[in-house]
């Protein structure tokens, strides 16, 4: 018959209409902002900086090297190598980033910054709620902004901080046994092992200093070394 | 011009009977499915005459990949069907392998397949209510169609981090592992959702009103699609048997039976049709695939996310995305960057017969065919 | 895919179009995807017979990119043999040939009543130098239509037999080739206070040019 069609389609939408009063399935909006969603574990939004010490500044991991500037799909980093070297978590001697811009409005959340870093030192922040009357300066934000702890970072992705953790035990235990040899090499004779000491620098990653690691003193802050 | 005192108050279309009036449909209409202009010419409500405009969206896409690296673009085809943006990186990463012959571990083979089906569904339940939207069943049907896009949303989201923009596949793989306790929400997610497309058809498919406004509009008969290079749910809707997942068996879709919904008439409601059945074809797929899925890694080992350069050659490689054929042809000359970068938009090339489509017919026919194309103006334009 | 090697299809082309320049291009990358390269003058025809071949019914052109390749020096790895103090070695010498540059049309057509394909064509033109000019296989295979504007649009490809060649994507009014190689950007800078290096001094370079202008 003419009609029943339309007729089974207003039994669906009455069906809906009458759910949406007690039935959680027909009721999947939520009153933001007073309400608001959990964000999901792997949730990205904008990158910031991880830093592991109190002052955020002095405990930055990033160690300058530019490979997120580079490899950024729209060219939003910005940044700007140190002339001076401190020590980073493990004790080596880095440079660390004297600028570190990001341009959120450039910037499309695609995290190819954090799959390319080596250092583990930028990550993907859930901050969202990121409106702002400045068009352009606003949202052109610098590494003190960026900086945001480890505990924030293990409080929104706890299994992917875990695992970033794991990666610099790993990274820290090796530069212990390394120290500890060349202590011992060096108790052996003195001239042989900066030979060798200054061998095994030249063996480490991007960024190492060339001459001696001082692994003994992890502390000697930014002023020691001063670069070429 | 006569002085004010001398003018009396016309009504449109006085004096003007048997004239062609000129139209220019968008770029800034609602019905258009984003910044799409139709100049259409009218006699009376009929169309005699209608052109495609395009390039609003213009952003020259093949060009920024010309200048990117290979793994940069990965990103920005997430932005050419913002809908399917799973299924753009899937084409893409496929083309990539071709090129530089790299090979899939076998849970990658599956995610990607787990996720493409989703993408198709995800889709369709978007297109059948934009759809109805454009017929004028304002707002409740694609309520009804969004709500259910938002379980579908939510997976992906836990899943990549993105609702929209994935950024998921790389070349040998896919970014990361399932988190836990994913398969056992996208068992559920499947298992529920036939009851949706159960409501949508009580609710829509046998609707008369829907019937009477879609049979015999927009039709298209299987030669000139076949000519006009129309891929997709469209191009079946017209009787023609060409699914990719069945011609090239990429992925694993060999392991999965599945039909292909072919239509007879190629009009606007064989084409509806056809994707509501595709909807259920794929939550069979979806249904073993996450029950078979295996252990192991997700990314070739060897594949490098950095320093990537594929030796010198091209290659063609196309899936069937839920709007079509997307493919990529990529050219390398060794360096990181793609030589050459194209992408074969199936939006684009299924507007060819717009024009063919709507002629004779009234224009708010031509709304609804033009909706049945299924477009995205992201690909489109590029 | 039960289709004959592409040495077989460019024979029986070559027998069916008397005249026609065809060439086999190697294509080096592991999915093997070889190519037709056929002259200007007879595109048309060898299209005519891959589409209407019995055997080959190659209904559907999917894709045509535009290439753009610029004037090139190619070096490559050439074995000589030569004498070297008295004795006859093999030598590797590097040969560097001059490559003019040239535009391209690149097809790829399949064939959706056998389930068949890729067979690619090429079209080349025999220099950059504007008019560049192809034959339009939209005649043939109408998904060529927005396609062949396309590559207009955006290489500045002229397809001779087009029934309506305009841009596309860019506007009406717009002069260059965007796609091309040696496309230069026109200076229409507008200045956002970005931290680049290379922005501010491009922004610094436009407003003096502006001050120069005005």
């Amino acid at each position: 018959m003419l009609g029943t069609g339309i007729l089974k389609g207003m039994l669906e939408t009455a069906k809906n209409f009458a759910g949406s009063y007690h039935d959680p399935a027909r009721l999947t909006t939520v009153e933001y902002p007073e309400q608001r969603i959990a964000s999901k574990e792997n949730a990205r939004q904008f990158p910031f900086l991880v830093h592991d010490t109190e002052d955020p500044m002095k405990g930055l991991r990033c160690v300058a090297c530019q490979i997120c500037e580079k490899e950024c799909p729209p060219q939003c980093i910005y940044i700007v190598k140190s002339k001076d070297k401190r020590a980073d978590y493990k004790g080596q001697m880095q440079l660390y980033p004297v600028t570190f811009d990001i341009d959120l409005s450039v910037c499309m959340s695609c995290q190819i910054c954090v799959e390319v870093c080596p250092f583990e030192s930028i990550k993907m922040d859930t901050e969202f709620e990121l409106s702002n009357t400045d068009r352009f300066g606003g949202l052109l934000v610098n590494k003190h902004q960026l900086a945001k702890s480890n505990d924030h970072y293990r409080k929104i992705h706890p299994s992917e901080a875990a695992a970033s953790d794991a990666a610099l035990a790993v990274e820290v235990a090796k530069a212990q046994a390394k120290a500890k040899a060349d202590v011992e090499a060096k108790a052996k004779a003195a001239a042989e092992a900066k030979a060798k000491a200054d061998a095994a620098a030249a063996a480490t990653p991007v960024g190492a200093v060339p001459s001696a690691p001082q692994p003994s003193s992890p502390a000697t802050g930014p002023a020691a070394a001063p670069a070429a | 011009m006569d002085a004010p005192a001398n003018r009396t108050v016309q009504s449109v279309g006085q004096g003007r009977e048997g004239e062609l009036l000129e139209v220019a449909m968008g770029p800034q209409h609602p019905s258009t499915h984003g910044v799409f202009r139709m100049d259409v010419v009218l006699d009376g409500e009929t169309v005699v005459k209608l052109k495609p405009v395009f390039g609003y969206l213009h952003r020259n896409h093949e060009k920024i990949a010309e200048n990117t690296s290979y793994l940069g673009s990965m990103p920005y085809t997430d932005r050419l069907d913002y809908f399917c943006s799973l299924s753009n990186n899937w084409a893409y990463a496929l083309s990539v392998e071709k090129l530089a012959g790299l090979q899939v571990p076998e849970r990658a083979e599956y995610i990607r397949l787990i996720t493409a089906e989703l993408t198709r569904v995800l889709n369709h339940t978007c297109l059948a209510g934009f759809l109805l939207q454009d017929m004028g069943a304002l707002g409740t049907p694609l309520m009804y169609a969004f709500r259910e896009r938002e379980k579908i949303l939510d997976l992906i989201e836990s899943l990549t981090g993105a609702r929209m923009m994935c950024n998921y596949m790389r070349f040998g793989g896919c970014r990361c592992d399932l988190p836990p306790g994913w398969l056992d929400e996208a068992k559920k997610v499947v298992a529920e959702y036939p009851k949706f497309l159960d409501e949508f058809d009580a609710l829509l498919s046998g609707n008369e009103i829907l019937m009477a406004r879609t049979q015999g509009v927009g039709k298209l008969s299987a030669e000139l699609a076949i000519s006009a290079g129309i891929t997709g749910p469209m191009l079946r809707a017209s009787g023609v048997d060409y699914d990719l997942r069945k011609v090239d068996n990429y992925g694993i879709y060999s392991r999965y039976p599945f039909r292909v919904p072919l239509g007879d008439h190629g009009d606007v409601y064989d084409r509806y049709m056809i994707r509501m059945l595709e909807m259920r074809e794929s939550l069979k797929i979806l249904e073993p695939a996450l029950n078979d899925i295996p252990d192991g890694p997700v990314v070739d080992p060897k594949a490098k996310l950095r320093g990537f350069r594929p030796k010198p050659g091209e290659a063609y490689g196309r899936i069937e995305s839920p709007k079509g054929e997307l493919g990529f042809h990529l050219i390398s000359d060794g360096s990181p960057n793609p030589y050459r970068y194209r992408v074969r938009p199936p939006s684009l090339i299924n507007l060819t017969i717009l024009e063919d489509m709507c002629l004779g017919q009234t224009i708010a026919d031509a709304v609804i065919t033009l909706g049945s194309v299924d477009i995205v103006l992201g690909e489109v334009d590029r | 895919m039960p289709l004959e090697t592409l040495e077989q299809i460019l024979a029986r082309a070559g027998a069916a179009v008397p005249g026609a320049q065809l060439s086999l291009v190697k294509n080096d990358s592991p999915c093997a995807q070889h190519s037709l390269a056929v002259d200007v003058e007879h595109a048309y025809a060898v299209a005519q017979f891959l589409r209407d071949d019995p055997q080959l019914r190659l209904d559907y052109c999917s894709n045509v990119t535009g290439v753009d390749y610029l004037d090139a020096e190619l070096s490559e790895k050439v074995k000589v043999k030569k004498l070297v103090d008295g004795v006859e070695k093999e030598v590797e010498e590097v040969k560097k040939t001059q490559r003019a540059g040239y535009l391209e049309a690149v097809y790829h057509l399949y064939s959706m009543a056998l389930k068949h394909g890729p067979v690619i064509l090429r079209q080349r033109t025999p220099g950059r130098a504007d008019p560049v000019r192809v034959t339009s296989l939209t005649p043939l295979w109408r998904s060529a239509e927005f396609q062949e504007r396309e590559v207009f649009d955006l290489y500045g490809v002229l397809f001779d037999g087009h029934p309506d060649l305009r841009r596309i994507l860019m506007w009406d009014g717009f002069k260059d080739y965007p796609m091309r190689k040696d496309y230069v950007e026109p200076d229409d800078y507008e200045y956002e206070p970005t931290p680049h290096d290379e922005v501010l001094a491009r922004a610094k370079a436009h407003q003096a040019a502006q001050e120069v202008g005005a």
